[in-house]
């Protein structure tokens, strides 16, 4: 008989905060700059420098707390975390520990269709560490602290998750929601956004959890849903031969597919967390947190559930449309530019632009066709100006070019032919020139009207109507 | 010329009797000729006498402020742009700060000349400057003693007139115990004062820079240009700064002293105790009440202060990995050997105590029995000291329990060492200013009377020492040989 597994995971993860200067110092926080040239004397720990705490770290910090429903501390604590590395430049990481900024908090994620809540133990406030370059230095390492001091915000949940892909759903929607409260830049690959996951695994229906293993450091969704099953069956293996998995932390490497060992519990440091000194405690008053929550954004769940009720929309479309702020509001600017059925506008959006831009691989931001430039295309679309299939062709034309639709459509003579005197005298010729098919359909062979249509939108270019070019042949046939 | 005070010399330099440059020179001149006393690690002929010329345009301008021209001493704790800043160790012997401690900025704007960088115990551990890599600074008061330390250097500079005052900073006693064993008026202000942007951090929540001074009125003079609120600093306090010349002529009639009787037990040496009787005795005469106050908690200020300094040290001195400055071994094999030479070899023995001692207060398994219980006494030990102040206006005692102890007496026995703060290190856990004044002789060697105030009460304290250096002369007296 085999045992029923059931997987625990909780996951932490790294959000760099998107402010301008560090956490603790006036340097600049920008990505890609040359080796040490964004650390200043406190970056780099310098004899007799003391940090001071940049007001919108924490101002972030609350945002993200009041969004995930959590408690704000009054009164939280920045700490010392003490160990020794060559990119740690006090040898210590300032970090908080037993009073983080934010407490219990909560984020639903929808997995199968279902909602499920997971919980938020806490979020804190932290310094980044430098960056130890090993490449070439010809066996020596080299140290660039322009991240060192960074500000991070570690988001740490409840063991609630039950599978990689629910762990997945709920990385999603946290990279969804820090970007929509624009406090961190999501950006994996520069590592804005980083999970470290623990996961255990336990027979069915035990209450006790297994023992965990910490999986560090992983830098994108596909990783983690693989690091994550990966490692269940690494653990499951383990024990189904009858070992013992141990409290360790693994490293999971993307090339190989496999994790493995880093340190054991036994190895692990003892950081010697106390208060730092050169801080005073955060205190977060009432007033503050009330001015934080005046400016927080529509969030995702309530954007999404306007634009059901708003807009008419499907589930499924609203979910896509509300999936970034940025892309949310060029829909919401193509409605209002436009003044057309926002359905119209969310077909556009989902269909054509959308497409274009995964082709492309390009961001909302990115878009070639700005919102005001897709609006007047759909302008046309809805006063049957141009078909739904010209809109296509426009639609091409807009997406390499500068033109406006309007001037498209005026230059490449896209006219619809509204002339329903033109229309008929077409529609008589093919009728005329194909006694096959009007037999055809006469004697109830419905599909045989299609290649009519087919011949007069071909003789017309496709500026007829389609609409009003079958209607007009149903009349003339049967009549 | 060296013999006069910063407010003697600022009336001289205005009336044009003497030049700062010619002052500075003089200084230079003596700090060579007595530089056996081993006051200074680095002496900045140059830079000083720059900015003595400086000096005297700004005061030629009329646009000078009392500290304008007057030189000055540095403890080598404070980052001197440009200049070695030791911090008393092997581990800083080749560090140029690239940057000026904001103390050091405001003295330069006050137009003071810095005559360079003085000695200290090895990052300001230690209480008779002995463990100074550079070697122990004399006593001029009696060579084969010690000045006190951590700020021995400043205090041997200004009692031998080598600096017309100078800068310290105070954990545990280090402006208090070494002005105290050298004749001369030390004061630790209020913590968060004086800024700590740029003095080298030995523990952050007790470390506070403060005047070393000939008497209390130019300890006023330095003060004020030394305090204020920073903001490189979050523990400075952003409260404006009076002005400490003002009160300082005050009568004391009706003032009200605290004498604690935890203080004046029979274990206080006799000739201790009625030098300090007789100092009190001055201030009846000028009007002042005396009462008994009393500080349970006291007794606990030197085990909690050697939990909370040496936690705080242990990861203040993280930073000198060998990595990025100072000093690093040579030819390190991997990056632990790198970490463990480097700080093996350039820490000395009493740093390496402190940290081994801080690593293990904060453990796993020992935190709260040693961190969080010292804590606690630190509270109460506050708590004392405010329901003292509630009833009187000032507390004194003594500042240490014997004059300077000979070189090399406690260097054995780290113990004893510590006892020589046990008057000093309790008003650092309350973070409350305190003063050292001259008052009276043991066997030729001076010895202080302590005074301490209620937060940011720096003025009164200033008051209360002038006013007794009006009716005494303790504070004038000159060691032999130095006159």
């Amino acid at each position: 008989m085999t045992t029923q597994w059931e997987t625990v995971i909780g996951l932490e993860i790294h959000t760099q905060l998107a402010t301008q200067s560090k956490i603790f110092s006036g340097a600049s926080t920008a990505y890609g700059a040359e080796p040490n040239t964004q650390a200043c004397a406190v970056d780099l720990g310098l004899p007799g420098v003391l940090p001071v705490l940049n007001e919108q770290a924490v101002r972030m910090a609350v945002t993200f707390g009041l969004a995930i429903d959590a408690h704000i501390a009054p009164h939280s604590v920045f700490a010392r975390k003490n160990y020794f590395y060559p990119d740690l430049p006090k040898g210590y990481q300032i970090s908080q520990m037993d009073l983080p900024i934010v407490g219990n908090g909560h984020l639903d994620i929808e997995v199968d269709g279902e909602t499920k809540r997971i919980g938020i133990t806490r979020a804190h406030l932290e310094e980044d560490a430098g960056k130890s370059l090993h490449e070439s230095y010809h066996g020596m390492t080299g140290i660039d602290l322009n991240r060192a001091g960074t500000p991070l915000l570690e988001i740490v949940s409840e063991p609630d998750m039950r599978s990689a892909k629910e762990a997945v759903a709920y990385m999603r929607k946290l990279h969804e929601l820090v970007r929509y409260l624009e406090i961190c830049d999501g950006n994996m690959q520069e590592g804005s956004f980083r999970c470290d996951a623990n996961v255990s695994v336990r027979p069915k229906g035990q209450a006790e959890f297994g023992t965990r293993a910490e999986i560090k450091n992983i830098n994108s969704f596909k990783f983690v849903e693989k690091a994550i099953n990966h490692e269940i069956e690494r653990q499951i293996e383990v024990i189904e031969n009858g070992g013992k998995v141990v409290q360790e932390t693994r490293l999971y490497d993307a090339n190989k597919d496999e994790t493995r060992s880093m340190r054991s519990k036994e190895e692990a440091n003892d950081y010697r967390y106390f208060p730092d000194p050169d801080l005073l405690p955060v205190v977060i008053s009432d007033e503050f947190k009330a001015q934080v929550k005046a400016t927080l954004p529509e969030l995702p769940h309530a954007k999404k559930q306007r634009f059901i009720e708003q807009y008419g929309q499907d589930d499924e479309s609203a979910t896509t449309l509300t999936s970034s702020r940025e892309l949310a509001d060029f829909y919401e600017a193509v409605v209002k530019n436009s003044g057309v059925d926002a359905k119209l506008a969310s077909n556009w959006m989902t269909g054509d632009v959308l497409g274009a831009l995964n082709k492309a691989g390009l961001e909302i931001s990115q878009s070639p066709v700005s919102a005001e430039r897709l609006a007047g295309l759909l302008k046309r679309i809805a006063d049957n100006t141009i078909s739904g299939r010209t809109a296509k062709q426009v639609f091409d034309k807009l997406w390499n070019g500068t033109a406006t639709a309007d001037e498209i459509i005026e230059q490449e003579g896209l006219k619809q032919i509204t002339d329903t005197g033109a229309i008929e005298a077409i529609v008589d010729k093919v009728i005329a020139a194909n006694p096959g098919p009007v037999e055809q359909y006469r004697s109830g062979k419905d599909k045989a009207l299609m290649a009519l249509v087919g011949q007069i939108m071909k003789e017309t270019q496709g500026k007829a109507n389609p609409g009003e070019v079958n209607k007009m042949l149903i009349e003339k046939l049967k009549g | 010329m060296y013999n006069l005070t910063i407010a003697e010399l600022a009336k001289g330099l205005r009336a044009g009797e003497f030049s700062s440059v010619e002052l500075t020179q003089t200084f230079l001149k003596r700090i060579h000729q007595h530089s056996a006393l081993n006051a200074y690690v680095t002496v900045t002929d140059e830079l000083a006498l720059q900015q003595a010329k400086a000096a005297d345009a700004k005061l030629a301008s009329g646009d000078a402020s009392l500290l304008t021209g007057i030189p000055i001493a540095q403890k080598d704790i404070f980052c001197t742009l440009g200049v070695k800043t030791s911090c008393g160790s092997k581990m800083l012997d080749n560090f140029i700060a690239p940057y000026n401690a904001t103390v050091v900025d405001k003295l330069n704007q006050a137009g003071a000349v810095m005559l360079g960088k003085v000695n200290m115990d090895e990052f300001a551990m230690g209480s008779s400057n002995e463990t100074s890599f550079y070697g122990p600074t004399k006593n001029p008061w009696n060579t084969n003693t010690v000045p006190g330390g951590s700020s021995g250097g400043s205090a041997t500079a200004v009692a031998a007139r080598l600096a017309v005052c100078a800068t310290g900073t105070d954990t545990g006693g280090s402006i208090r115990q070494p002005a105290a064993l050298c004749g001369i008026t030390g004061l630790k202000p209020t913590y968060g004062r004086v800024s700590r942007y740029g003095m080298i951090a030995y523990a952050s929540s007790l470390d506070q820079g403060g005047p070393m001074t000939r008497n209390a009125e130019d300890a006023a003079i330095l003060l004020q240009a030394m305090a204020g609120f920073d903001e490189k600093d979050s523990t400075s306090v952003d409260q404006p700064v009076p002005d400490y010349l003002a009160d300082l002529n005050k009568p004391l009639t009706g003032l009200k002293i605290g004498l604690p009787k935890e203080f004046f037990t029979a274990d206080l040496n006799s000739d201790m105790a009625a030098t300090l009787e007789a100092a009190i005795n001055h201030y009846r005469q000028l009007g002042a009440e005396v009462k008994e106050v009393s500080m349970p908690t006291l007794k606990m200020a030197i085990p909690a202060y050697y939990v909370i300094a040496p936690a705080e040290c242990s990861a203040n001195l993280s930073r000198f990995d060998g990595v990025r400055f100072g000093y690093r071994c040579d030819n390190p094999a991997d990056l632990s050997d790198l970490y463990t030479r480097s700080r093996g070899e350039a820490f000395g023995k009493e740093v390496k105590r402190r940290i081994l001692m801080g690593t293990y207060a904060l453990s796993a398994g020992y935190y709260d029995a040693y961190y969080i219980k010292a804590q606690k006494v630190r509270r109460l030990i506050s708590d004392d000291f405010k329901n003292a102040l509630s009833e009187v206006d000032v507390i004194m005692g003594p500042v240490t329990p014997t004059p300077a102890f000979g070189i090399g007496e406690k260097l054995a026995n780290p113990i004893e060492m510590y006892l020589s703060d046990i008057y000093t290190i309790a008003i650092n856990l309350a973070g409350l200013p305190a003063m050292s004044i001259p008052a009276g002789f043991i066997n030729g060697l001076p010895v202080g009377l302590q005074i301490i105030g209620n937060y940011f009460d720096e003025a009164r304290l200033l008051n209360v020492a002038h006013q007794y250096q009006q009716v005494t002369n303790w504070h004038q007296q000159k060691p032999k040989g130095f006159e």
